[in-house]
């Protein structure tokens, strides 16, 4: 292959068109940990924003037949730093604060007086493993009403015994098919698995599915969303 | 040169002694764009994704689990499940753009007929195979691309989309339920999104042998659009 011509003309012209590739460079951003990190949370957002956005209030989760549930004892365990936080279920209490009408400290048998919902839905743990499960409770929607919640709130934030906190979007705490669970297959909570009362909220990922509630706050800010949110996990992560 | 309804490429000539180098200009800025975001999209997809999967790495039940594979955590990006997914979250949106951006491009410029895998290509592809594994006669070329290679791009686009498609599923099964309901629900979803994964990186494997046998000049198109002496350049 001669050379000698070749070379003047055609290699100003690849010069040329390899520069029209310059724009690229712009993802090395991603290779500086200041810039990274900032970048990589404004994509999360970014995941939670277009999430909530296709979120449909009345869309419900899909529902399974009694034969396709996982068996209890085949119903993974996961706890923050316990299994068991050793609540008194006797002088057992929901504390309910922020802005609501009537605060104060609520029991299991008036959460109970509210009608209650029995659905088999799935779980999925953000690990990516998922079991059908049996859970009744209290409709969210049906105690707010009960406690008389400012219907504009934003957020719904939840306090363990376990010390583990989460908080959930008001959009999806009213979904039809969210509950303030205390019976799992059709027995009240075991204490693994959050006893007397904790979340079910089946279009949300597992680690908003909080266990052991001891305090319910209505509120439009969250300065922490929730222990693992806290460590870097998606703070919307709808289903 | 190339069959009627191929898409001409535009030619250049330059004397250079005695002869004339003729070059052709295969690539058009935005595929060679595209290609190379999507090269790094994709190795962080692929790299964020198996680290996503090390934190369940079964297609079984929890209880009890039984691992299918370990993966290497050389071969992972984020470092846990957490700082993974804000990876796949953040690169999911770039490698869909580019997408968006890449068929939008070759649809409107009807250059989507330089790689585009057709019914006509399809006597074709058996003598391309028979050549490279069994060094048959190599088929005369008349395009840029020959039917095994346009095969092997539009499969991958189309495993490009399937991945994307089975990846919202597993983002929001409960919104998607219909989709998810297609792929057999979450469940499923999660098998496919794990073998689409495979098809890619097999497809990236043979893409890279053949542009390592290929050579330099092969290679180079793809950063300038320009290739000297094409072999279907008469």
């Amino acid at each position: 292959m001669p050379g000698s011509l070749e070379s003047a003309k055609s290699r100003s012209l690849n010069r040329r068109e390899l520069l029209k590739l310059s724009p690229l460079l712009v993802v090395g951003a991603f290779a500086i940990p200041r810039v990274r990190d900032p970048l990589l949370t404004a994509g999360v957002s970014f995941t939670d924003w277009a999430s909530a956005k296709w979120f449909r209030r009345n869309h419900l989760a899909p529902t399974f037949a009694d034969s396709e549930l996982t068996p209890l004892d085949k119903f993974y365990v996961n706890t923050y730093d316990v299994d068991d936080p050793d609540v008194d279920l006797e002088k057992w209490t929901l504390m309910v604060s922020g802005d609501v009408k009537r605060p104060g400290q609520y029991t299991l048998a008036q959460i109970q007086s509210l009608p209650k919902l029995t659905q088999n839905t799935r779980h999925i743990c953000v690990e990516g493993w998922d079991v059908i499960g049996r859970f009744g409770g209290a409709r969210i929607f049906d105690f707010l009403q009960y406690v008389g919640a400012k219907p504009d709130a934003k957020f719904l934030h939840v306090e363990c015994a376990d010390d583990y906190y989460e908080s959930l979007d008001m959009a999806s705490a009213l979904h039809p098919q969210s509950l303030l669970c205390y019976e799992m297959y059709d027995q009240p909570l075991t204490r693994v698995h959050g006893a007397p009362l904790r979340l079910r909220v089946p279009t949300k990922i597992g680690y908003k599915q909080a266990k052991y509630l001891t305090s319910l706050r209505v509120t439009d800010v969250v300065p922490k969303p929730g222990y693992w949110e806290d460590q870097g996990y998606p703070a919307y992560y709808g289903l | 040169m190339a069959a009627s309804d191929s898409t001409p490429v535009p030619i250049a000539t330059v004397e250079a002694g005695e002869t004339y180098l003729r070059t052709a200009y295969e690539h058009p800025w935005a595929v060679r764009f595209c290609h190379w975001l999507n090269t790094v999209s994709l190795l962080v997809m692929a790299a964020s994704g198996l680290q996503i999967f090390r934190a369940f790495p079964s297609f079984g039940p929890k209880i009890p689990q039984r691992d299918l594979l370990n993966v290497p955590r050389s071969l992972t990006l984020g470092g846990w499940l957490g700082g993974a997914l804000q990876w796949h979250m953040t690169f999911a949106w770039i490698y869909v753009a580019t997408g968006v951006f890449y068929i939008a491009y070759q649809v409107l410029s009807r250059n989507y007929r330089q790689p585009l895998f057709v019914r006509k290509d399809l006597a074709g592809v058996w003598p391309m195979i028979r050549h490279y594994f069994f060094l048959g006669r190599k088929p005369a070329q008349t395009e840029v691309y020959n039917p095994l290679q346009k095969m092997a791009y539009t499969s991958a686009v189309l495993l490009g989309l399937l991945s994307v498609l089975t990846g919202i599923v597993l983002y929001n099964p409960v919104q998607f339920s219909l989709l998810a309901a297609l792929m057999g629900g979450f469940h499923w979803a999660r098998v496919w999104h794990f073998c689409i994964l495979c098809a890619l990186l097999l497809f990236v494997l043979g893409h890279l042998i053949m542009v390592i046998l290929h050579g330099w000049n092969n290679f180079t198109s793809m950063l300038t659009g320009w290739k000297r002496n094409p072999d279907y350049l008469p």
